[in-house]
């Protein structure tokens, strides 16, 4: 069992590195991209049965900031 | 010897490279926008330390496509010396000048601190003017200083002498092999992480960090 | 959509009394829009207009011969420093957000100091920050919330100061029950100027174009000003969404290109966006200017959609700032801010009328006379406890310990530990300036563009200020200044961050007058005139108020870098001499604190005429050459200053063998007595009984309390009673704490 987490600045709050690699892409040949969202993706490899509510508790309060980030769960 | 200094958005070392090179007779410094495209007259090329283009994304990773390091590159290949330093390091790497990369330090934390260097090889033309073996007391400050590169390259480095200068005793970062600073296998591309422009005043407690700066002018 | 309409609840969410309503309909001769209301309720809140602590501020001394630009007049305060060279420096809070989300929290704080002294014409030399967090070092959740915050603001400061490339060379960093929950995040920043450049924030010149230039708004921070000055509840979890974040690149991009402009010629007035955004950048410069500004919404650069009138004024998005430009050199911004690839606008333009005119497209949002609204801002005096007597400390109830437990376990307390924890973590190198390490008694900064040696420090007992907060303050001064004394400088001006509890509270609305009183009293005494600074209230947790913490920050000039000195010991044979009595006074002491579990009696007194001249004698010894190490006693006394000046040495320490007798002190009081007005020197021995003949002759009390060594021990033999300790022990114990608690 595998879970990949997406976490993602909060579409409110500013994202710099976001911003900053949408000016490149501008200067690099790729003009007028909408907004760009740097975020990170972690992979977990999981034991049989973990407890997927433990999992968001650890999504919410450690792997994400939720002061300004938001995480996605998925499991495969 | 004219010297110039590559001033990207968010340089933050570029005035103190400036300061130091100015300190020395014989060297001449200038400051080189990020959009401009032409050395014309250098002999010479310091890319400095900082946070270039808030080392969003990966470090150095948007300032390699800067206007400007097309003619670094050319300068470069046409046997030009060019120094890296922290972040100009980190461009080097990103921009295929220097091998292998900078990543996160070890313990994860920003490390301002002096540390003792050792002179693996003193035949070239950035560590000619110090001793075989000499020790410097060199400052760094960088967050992502951790040399990494596969065996295979890291032998050839050792191979060719190629690390010009290595951490002695205490490896800050965790960088492989102990190494701060490797150059290109023709010797006139040289890139370390230690500060050598804040170890060029009896002020600020070291003066070994001019060694770099003599060899290159003498 | 509509506003919502304004109710009584509406009015109070908003933080505005009945009383201030009322305010309001008078001045605008009617009732208020919902955008207005808010409006108000920014400007008229405690972090904008002061208006619980402005009396209580009026009783500082803000003027001097070296005084170019007053308190309160502009961002930041600018002293000259001679040769046609000046400073400005400010210190600021930002402690709510901080307890919300401390690494942006503390980021944007840096951020903010920032932009304050570039608003000035100054080009940002350095930093200093004064940092109070909860204990540190235990296994319940509650220190370890508080390990969460001090990690997480230690690196948003070193985030937002490192890349921006603004070197943080000092400050101080206290660890107490009081701030769990509460942490205190003070920043101080300081720049250097000509005087012709200092640049100023009135918008002057009817007709003249308003530009907004920088980072584009955001619904960032909404209502942070309002934010700060409530207190931090349960329910301010529910504020988070409103967290901004800081981007140091573009700031650092801000800087330069403002540097570049102001340097242009066509910069007719400047202002940053900094609390309540762009409201408060707009009616201030108009009231300053004596004009009016009108601005058009539909200009402003926007980073989201659908942005309400209301969200766009009260946004807090960072790195912004509102740019008058002389008439006719608009060209100039657009070539400078494309160089830099900032957003710029011009939103508007300087009116006569003196009003602040908002408009989106052709509707008129917000219309308010700009001089009420920035500088009219009702002013309140809180009702005060009376005083109440502080009872002395009876020494019989607090039993002598054994001195030498007592030494390295006040060594360890995080207060008094090594901090290389932190400073490691801070570029503390860039701009070539910092000549003595982070640690040492004051920062020491070469400029190198002005050819000057600035000295600064931040200082402030909160012990000392919670049991008496008019001595807290007047020894806060005091110790600054005996701080930057102990580098070889003489100080020139200070600063301060007011932080206390809520002003409602009779109880800290009297520590608050004290503290002020005490504060402007000692600044006199020492001729440092108050340069600006800032006030934050509400500083309370679920529990109870913060101990109330006036903190200062004290800059001085030392002329010569042959005087720049630090608190290490040098060399193994050298005389150690006690420029000062020996004291004997136990009250609100770190040992106290930390060896007995208590925080009580009144704090030791200060006598001003005698401190000045232990200022004066330690730096007459200094330009005379004759000082290698100079220390002053504070936390922990005697005993943890010599220790400090052994441990401090760089590479290996050097020990230390010392010999006094008493007139029937205490060991332990003898040892960790916190009575002021002393410092501890070391001297060639051949240069000993010079130095003791000049502190004769000036009438300073002083005696020789034995040598440097280059033992693995530091032994102090008090009336005849011999106490040795290991160095390595104490070494652990110092140095290696904080690291090893942040580690667990």
């Amino acid at each position: 069992m595998k879970a990949v987490v997406t976490v993602m600045p909060k579409k409110s709050v500013l994202d710099p590195q976001g911003a900053a690699v949408a000016q490149a892409m501008d200067h690099l040949g790729l003009p007028h991209v909408g907004k760009v969202r740097v975020g990170r993706s972690i992979e977990i490899e999981l034991p049989e049965g973990a407890s997927e509510e433990k999992l968001h508790e650890l999504c919410r309060d450690f792997l994400s900031n939720p002061v300004i980030e938001d995480y996605e769960l998925e499991i495969r | 010897m004219k010297f110039a200094v590559i001033q990207f958005p968010g340089s933050n070392c570029d005035q103190d490279v400036i300061h130091a090179l100015r300190s020395f007779d014989g060297a001449e410094a200038e400051y080189v926008w990020h959009k401009s495209e032409s050395l014309d007259g250098f002999d010479a090329v310091v890319v400095p330390g900082g946070f270039s283009f808030g080392d969003y994304l990966r470090t150095g990773a948007i300032a390699r496509f800067s206007p400007i390091m097309k003619s670094v590159k050319n300068f470069a290949a046409n046997g030009g010396v060019v120094l890296g330093i922290c972040n100009g390091f980190q461009i080097l790497c990103e921009a295929g000048l220097l091998p292998g990369a900078l990543v996160r330090n070890r313990d994860l934390h920003f490390i301002c601190e002096h540390v003792k260097l050792r002179v693996e090889n003193a035949e070239t033309r950035f560590t000619k003017a110090a001793q075989p073996g000499a020790l410097l007391n060199i400052p760094i400050a960088h967050g992502e200083g951790c040399y990494f590169a596969d065996d295979a390259t890291l032998d050839e480095l050792e191979r060719n002498n190629q690390v010009l200068v290595r951490y002695d005793g205490v490896n800050p970062n965790g960088s492989c092999r102990n190494i701060a600073g490797i150059c290109n296998r023709e010797g006139n591309v040289f890139g370390l992480m230690p500060h050598p422009e804040r170890a060029c005043d009896p002020l600020l407690g070291s003066t070994d960090g001019r060694v770099i700066f003599q060899s290159l002018l003498s | 959509m509509s506003d919502p309409a304004i109710t009584p609840e509406v009015i109070a969410k908003h933080g505005i009394t009945p009383d201030e309503y009322e305010r309001i309909k008078s001045i605008l001769g009617r009732e208020p829009n919902f955008t207005e209301l808010g409006v108000f309720s920014v400007m008229w809140s405690e972090h904008c207009s002061y208006k619980n602590s402005k009396l209580e501020l009026k009783k500082f001394p803000t003027t001097g011969p070296k005084v170019l630009v007053k308190a309160g007049e502009e961002n930041a305060g600018v002293i000259d420093i001679g040769d046609g060279w000046a400073i400005a420096f400010k210190m600021e809070s930002h402690n709510h957000p901080s307890a919300v989300e401390p690494f942006q929290g503390a980021a944007t704080g840096v951020g903010g100091i920032i932009r304050d002294i570039f608003t000035m014409g100054a080009r940002p030399v350095f930093s200093l920050n004064s940092l109070r967090f909860g204990p540190i070092d235990g296994d319940d959740a509650e220190s370890k919330t508080n390990r969460r915050l001090f990690a997480g603001v230690v690196s948003g400061i070193a985030h937002y100061g490192n890349c921006i490339g603004i070197p943080t060379i000092g400050g101080e960093v206290y660890f107490d029950e009081s701030y769990s929950g509460n942490p205190l995040v003070n920043v101080f920043n300081l720049g250097i100027l000509r005087h012709e450049q200092i640049a100023r924030g009135g918008a002057v010149g009817i007709g003249n174009p308003v530009f907004y230039v920088g980072a584009e708004t955001g619904r960032d921070g909404l209502a942070g000003a309002a934010f700060a000055s409530r207190e931090l509840t349960e329910e301010s979890k529910e504020d988070r969404p409103a967290v901004q974040v800081g981007d140091p690149f573009r700031e650092k991009l801000l800087l330069e290109a403002c540097l570049e402009l102001l340097a242009s010629g066509c910069v007719a007035g400047i202002q940053d966006m900094g609390a309540a955004g762009l409201t408060c950048s707009t009616c201030e410069t108009a009231s300053r200017g004596g004009t009016g500004v009108e601005i058009d919404l539909n200009l402003v650069p926007k980073r989201e959609e659908g942005m309400t009138p209301y969200e766009i004024l009260l946004s807090e998005s960072q790195e912004r700032m509102l740019v008058i430009v002389h008439k006719g050199q608009e060209a100039t911004v657009r070539e400078i801010f494309e160089k830099w690839d900032l957003p710029y606008a011009q939103i508007g333009e300087v009116k006569d009328d003196g009003m602040m005119r908002v408009r989106e497209g052709d509707r008129v949002v917000v219309e308010i006379p700009a001089r009420q609204l920035a500088d009219e801002a009702p002013l309140y005096s809180r009702e005060a406890a009376p005083k109440r007597e502080i009872p002395a400390l009876d020494l019989a109830t607090v039993p002598e310990l054994d001195p030498l437990e007592s030494l390295p376990k006040l060594l360890a307390h995080p207060s008094i530990a090594s901090k290389r924890w932190v400073w490691r973590q801070y570029d503390h190198m860039v701009r070539l300036g910092a000549t003595v390490l982070p640690g040492s008694d004051a920062a020491v900064f070469v400029v190198r563009e002005a050819d000057k040696i600035l000295a600064a420090a931040t200082d402030c007992n909160a012990i000392y200020c919670r049991q008496d907060p008019r001595e807290g303050a007047r020894i806060a001064v005091a110790e600054c200044c005996r701080n930057l004394a102990c580098s070889g400088a003489v100080p020139l001006a200070l600063t301060d961050n007011l932080n206390f509890g809520n002003p409602h509270k009779p109880e800290n609305f009297l520590q608050l007058r004290e503290a002020v009183e005490g504060m402007a009293e000692a600044c006199r005494a020492f001729d440092t005139p108050v340069t600006g600074g800032n006030v934050s209230l509400y500083n309370e947790s679920p529990i109870a108020a913060i101990d109330p913490t006036p903190t200062v920050g004290v800059v001085g000039l030392i002329a010569d870098p042959k005087h720049i000195t630090t608190s290490a010991f040098k060399q193994a044979g050298d005389a150690i001499i006690l420029i000062g009595d020996l004291g004997h006074e136990l009250g609100a002491s770190h040992y106290l604190k930390v060896c007995h579990g208590r925080k009580e009696g009144a704090p030791p007194l200060l006598d001003y005429s005698h401190e000045i001249e232990v200022h004066n004698a330690v730096r007459a010894l200094i330009r005379l050459g004759l000082v290698r190490s100079a220390h002053d006693c504070s936390e922990g006394g005697l005993a943890v200053a010599v220790a400090e000046s052994c441990l401090a040495v760089e590479g290996a320490p050097l020990g230390a063998s010392l010999a006094f007798t008493t007139n029937g002190l205490r060991a332990d009081q003898a040892l960790f007595n916190e009575s002021q007005s002393r410092i501890v020197i070391s001297t060639t021995r051949g240069n000993a009984a010079a130095v003791l003949a000049l502190l004769e002759w000036r009438g300073v009390p002083a005696r020789r309390l034995g040598e440097v060594t280059d033992q693995d021990s530091l032994t102090i033999t008090v009336d005849g009673r011999a106490f040795d300790w290991k160095l390595a022990s104490l070494h652990e114990a110092w140095a290696e704490t904080i690291g090893r608690l942040m580690s667990s």
